[in-house]
């Protein structure tokens, strides 16, 4: 295979010249002079035009990306002292919760105490009613039984075949009570 | 088998074939000015440039659409390597870079296209981008640096026995560089293409034509890795001796 090569190879040289194209050094300066240019070409495309706007484009994201987290940072804080007050404003409610609840309480108790007093007088006074009108039924019952005591006497007397004397009997009996 | 080959039945080899430059327009010799296929895959290579870095960023997207990804992509990998390598106060040589790394991506690339030329297969070519370094770099070192930058030569850490051959072999790598530099870019392209080419021509042959085009397809795809991995090479060998022009401390 190796001659079969060299000699196509040898072929080739015979129609083209030289083996290496790349070594034909008379097109070369044709090659340089285009390269040159070629060269220039894409510098002034890539310094004047691309390579600004990449770096441009990619500035601008770095310092929205910059400005995003300095917001995100910003919202943070916020979130944090919203937070604090918050809290602040639970502790504060408790707290006043805690005060009308004691207010309440002693308010309250004012109350129960007068309620209290009002009611003992009531009672006092609704006692004091009672224990007259017990007195009142105590003397009207003694009197009721010295009436009784009087009759039943007379009608005893009268039954023994005396005379009853209204006088001495009430004398009598009231001196039996007495005793 | 000479006749064979004359005869057009069997196999035939013109692997270096492709890489002839020709005149475009009638067939008289080349002078410097002749439009030749040269030119126009070197113009090709300028619209592929444009396509990709100019139009897809028309827009200015913040958020940036896959053309624009890739422009920036591009941007971001050379800009990188320049700092990295180079260092920061190197970053006015990035458009330089960045033309060399558009350049040789897209006339690798286009390269790649069956029944192309291949403009970086070609020594005079990549001479040129290897010279214009190569000056650049040590006009550069003396500009920046006035005689300290032959301290690039002069190892001061070494013993100072051995400084003098230490010094002769800096020198001649320093002037061996832009040799390796071109050629290693235009002789791995070349070197690509050629067996291509060679592969090709075993696959008139009904027996091994399976085999051959799957050679084809396996040294296409080497190529385009290695169409990136040289332009990536050329750059960052750019960098480096660009910053022993600006720091040729060792």
């Amino acid at each position: 295979m190796a001659t079969d090569t060299t000699s196509a190879a040898d072929a080739g040289q015979a129609a083209a010249g030289p083996g290496m194209p790349q070594l034909d050094f008379s097109n070369w300066g044709n090659q340089i002079f285009w390269l040159v240019i070629t060269l220039i070409v894409i510098y002034f495309v890539l310094s004047r035009i691309a390579l600004p706007r990449i770096a441009s484009v990619l500035a601008e994201r770095q310092g929205t990306i910059t400005n995003d987290l300095a917001a995100a940072e910003d919202l943070k804080s916020k979130a944090h002292e919203a937070e604090a007050a918050y809290e602040k404003a639970l502790i504060d409610a408790r707290a006043e919760a805690q005060r009308i609840v004691a207010e309440t309480k002693v308010g309250i108790q004012a109350d129960l105490n007068a309620a209290i007093a009002t009611a003992d007088e009531e009672i006092a006074a609704k006692a004091a009613a009672g224990e007259k009108v017990i007195a009142d039924i105590k003397a009207n019952a003694l009197d009721s039984i010295k009436v009784v005591a009087n009759d039943t006497a007379k009608e005893i007397v009268t039954a023994m075949g005396g005379k009853a004397d209204a006088k001495t009997i009430t004398a009598a009996v009231t001196a039996r009570m007495k005793g | 088998m000479a006749s064979e080959a004359k005869d057009g039945g069997g196999l035939v080899f013109k692997p270096m074939d492709q890489f002839n430059v020709e005149a475009l327009f009638g067939s008289g010799p080349i002078g410097v000015f002749t439009i030749t296929n040269v030119t126009l895959w070197l113009a090709l290579s300028i619209v592929a440039v444009i396509c990709m870095m100019v139009l897809t960023t028309t827009k200015h997207s913040m958020v940036p659409s896959r053309g624009q990804s890739i422009a920036e992509l591009a941007y971001g990998f050379v800009y990188k390597m320049v700092e990295d390598v180079t260092g920061k106060d190197a970053v006015g040589y990035f458009p330089y870079i960045m033309t060399l790394f558009m350049f040789i991506l897209c006339a690798n690339f286009l390269g790649l296209i069956p029944g192309s030329f291949t403009t970086t297969s070609h020594f005079a070519v990549t001479v040129v981008l290897a010279m214009a370094v190569f000056v650049t770099v040590t006009v550069l070192g003396f500009v920046k640096n006035g005689t300290k930058f032959l301290g690039l030569f002069w190892v001061a850490s070494a013993p100072l026995a051995l400084r003098p051959i230490l010094a002769v072999i800096e020198v001649i790598s320093y002037f061996v560089r832009p040799v390796s530099h071109s050629i290693r870019l235009a002789g791995n392209v070349m070197a690509g293409h050629a067996v291509i080419k060679v592969f090709a021509g075993f696959a008139a042959l009904a027996v091994v034509s399976p085999i051959a085009i799957l050679g084809i397809t396996a040294m296409y795809a080497l190529e385009i890795l290695v169409s990136f991995i040289q332009a990536y090479v050329f750059t960052i060998l750019t960098c480096v001796y660009l910053k022993d022009a600006l720091h040729p401390s060792h």
